[in-house]
């Protein structure tokens, strides 16, 4: 019995072993146990070394290293999702990816539990402190704009647009119950009940949203009809005269005949004097404010040791613009994303908003020349 | 025919129309939503479809990953939740004591079946996935599901024991059986039937849940089958869900595609627990 109890200890050993060696342990365990190395005296002996075979070969399933997990934002994942599509046709990878938001991201992020982070946001103090707990160093990548529309019903002839000041007047906290007749915001709209539809509280374009209108994030009315899908507030909007709302531009994109656009004036004079309307021009080019934002992926450093992260990260890059149309986002100019690709490949760490959260109003170009 | 016979039967008439009415609604329900997913998901509802991968393209777009996920995951998940929801029932119906601690236990089950799904999402993650420390793969989804249908495996295996009358068991007793050979010969026998209708019940549950397992970290994306215990996956429903929320109107055909395969499988998955049942009632001792 001592002799398999010795065994086993030195298997335990062998269990524990650098990814790279992984392999080669198990061969090695296999060969010991056909050449008899290994003496199976006693049944137990025989059971032990099965099993450490077992745990080894599931462990080093999980340690193969061609997988790149990826975990997020749901509003990100579409471009992800395409990079992937097209990176796995070319090289043998294994990229999975999850939707638990952006939060639910990063919070595993910084738990090193995934080495790729979609976000519709910067990361928040309370998650970079978190990845400092763990030793977890991160890229941040901006990959794209997304513009959040505001629109209404086809037939709402009154509206031909909208300022911001207008728009803070009707979604702030203290509009609840008060405001709650289109004449109220401008008095030539007509005297009828408005109906208003945003996203679900929890998703980042509601965050972005009353961060860019009402100035404070998550803060604003809440007597308006709220859904996790766009989708539903398409249909909402679409079926309601009186209905004003916002979403991601892609949903309007793909709405256009049952949905108008209401184009927005943030008074400031750069941005030209008429109010703008999103589209694939004004939301690149900065134009379109306050509710232009980026989207990134946040990449764990010491992941970018591995060749076929490293892969992913540029594949992104070079072929991620026309995929980024494709799925209804705004690429970056290739400009932009050649600034991006080298604060890559200079694995330069740490968020450009100082781990502070969103800011309105800044294009990629602005925050990447301010590194 | 007096005025009160006449009352009486005009009661019964309304009464007989109320209880059609109430049969007639669900299933007229059910059968818009079954049209409607029909017709929306009949271009893309093709071999292809089920053979292929997820896509940015809709047309191009198949649910393979979710339904091998799902077939895995819900055998799993039945091979841990009924035996011990079983052998749990068959304890507290037929061993323990009734007392405090019975009564407790009951209460504590039946408030655990009506504990939001997601509740038992953060469970396993804290659980299995971080404590056990068993990753975010298949294992630690079946895991996840198996608690959360266990409550209902139990409740209905209870009732089901509790159909078999005693003079059944007195009868065992009385040929000189032991607790044991009454059990497992007399009683698990003829309440078997009652029990799979339990099984059925659960598991069509737990075949229809996102949002637990996407805690627990199944996958939205993924491009290859589940490889072992402890691979990444995705479900159904997952990948439905993702499609319904995308912008593109073609992505909406494919997750109504995607629906029908989720019930053509639990269909599946229930057609053959009732064909068992089925076959094992007719071996009624009785």
């Amino acid at each position: 019995m001592p002799e398999a109890s010795a065994d086993s200890r030195q298997f335990r050993q062998e269990v524990t072993w650098s990814s790279q060696s992984c392999h080669r342990s198990m061969i090695d365990l296999r060969n010991k146990k056909e050449a008899g190395i290994v003496k199976n005296k006693t049944n137990l002996a025989t059971g032990i070394l099965s099993l450490a075979i077992l745990v080894a070969s599931v462990s080093c399933n999980k340690e193969e290293s061609a997988l790149v997990a990826i975990d997020g934002s749901s509003t990100v994942f579409p471009i992800t999702e395409a990079v992937a599509e097209e990176f796995q046709k070319q090289y043998k990878a294994q990229v999975t990816i999850g939707i638990s938001g952006s939060g639910g991201g990063f919070k595993k992020f910084c738990q090193d539990e995934i080495v790729i982070s979609n976000a519709s946001r910067p990361i928040k103090p309370s998650e970079v402190e978190l990845c400092r707990e763990n030793n977890v160093e991160y890229i941040e990548l901006p990959v794209a704009y997304d513009g959040i529309a505001v629109v209404a019903h086809k037939q709402a002839d009154w509206i031909d647009y909208i300022t911001v000041e207008e728009l803070k007047k009707l979604w702030a906290p203290e509009a609840q119950g008060e405001i709650t007749r289109w004449n109220q915001i401008r008095s030539d709209w007509p005297d009828e009940e408005i109906h208003l539809f945003g996203p679900g509280v929890d998703s980042g374009t509601y965050d972005y949203f009353t961060q860019a209108i009402v100035g404070e994030e998550h803060s604003s009315r809440g007597d308006f009809t709220s859904s996790e899908n766009d989708n539903v507030l398409v249909q909402g909007i679409a079926s309601d005269v009186q209905a004003l709302g916002f979403f991601g531009l892609a949903y309007y994109v793909e709405n256009r005949d049952k949905l108008k656009i209401v184009p927005v004036d943030d008074g400031n004079e750069e941005n030209g004097p008429e109010p703008v309307a999103p589209s694939l021009e004004t939301v690149s080019n900065g134009t379109y404010q306050p509710l232009s934002r980026p989207l990134f992926i946040y990449v764990n450093k010491e992941a970018t040791g591995r060749m076929v992260v490293q892969d992913f990260i540029s594949f992104y890059f070079a072929e991620g613009r026309p995929l980024v149309m494709e799925v209804g986002y705004i690429p970056l100019s290739d400009q932009d994303y050649e600034l991006v690709k080298q604060r890559f490949d200079k694995r330069i760490v740490g968020s450009v908003f100082g781990g502070q959260g969103s800011q309105v109003g800044v294009t990629v170009e602005e925050l990447l020349r301010r590194q | 025919m007096s005025h009160s016979t006449l009352r009486r039967k005009l009661a019964e008439r309304s009464f007989i129309g109320l209880c059609i009415a109430a049969v007639a609604l669900p299933l007229i329900i059910l059968i818009v939503l079954m049209v409607d997913v029909g017709i929306d998901s009949i271009d893309r509802l093709n071999w292809s479809f089920l053979s292929s991968y997820p896509s940015r393209k809709a047309e191009e777009a198949g649910i393979r990953p979710g339904l091998v996920g799902s077939v895995y995951l819900i055998a799993l998940t039945a091979a841990m939740a009924l035996p011990i929801g079983v052998g749990a029932a068959v304890y507290l119906e037929e061993y323990a004591k009734r007392g405090w601690l019975a009564n407790l236990i009951e209460i504590n089950l039946a408030n655990l079946a009506g504990v939001p799904s997601i509740i038992y999402g953060l469970l396993g993650l804290k659980l299995f996935v971080r404590t056990i420390g068993l990753g975010r793969g298949l294992l630690a989804g079946a895991c996840t599901m198996a608690l959360l249908i266990l409550p209902i495996v139990i409740l209905a295996s209870r009732e089901a024991l509790r159909t078999v009358p005693l003079s059944i068991r007195e009868g065992a007793y009385a040929l000189g059986a032991t607790r044991w050979q009454t059990v497992s010969q007399v009683v698990l026998p003829v309440a078997f039937p009652g029990i799979l209708t339990g099984a059925i019940l659960s598991v069509s549950r737990a075949i229809g849940e996102a949002a637990p397992l996407i805690v627990v970290g199944a996958l939205a994306y993924i491009a290859f089958l589940p490889d072992g215990i402890n691979s990444p996956f995705t479900v159904l429903p997952i990948q439905i869900f993702n499609w319904v929320s995308r912008p593109q109107r073609e992505f909406l055909d494919n997750a109504a595609a995607g629906i029908v395969v989720l019930l053509v499988t639990m269909l599946l998955l229930n057609g053959l627990a009732i064909y068992l049942r089925n076959r094992l009632q007719k071996r009624r001792y009785w």
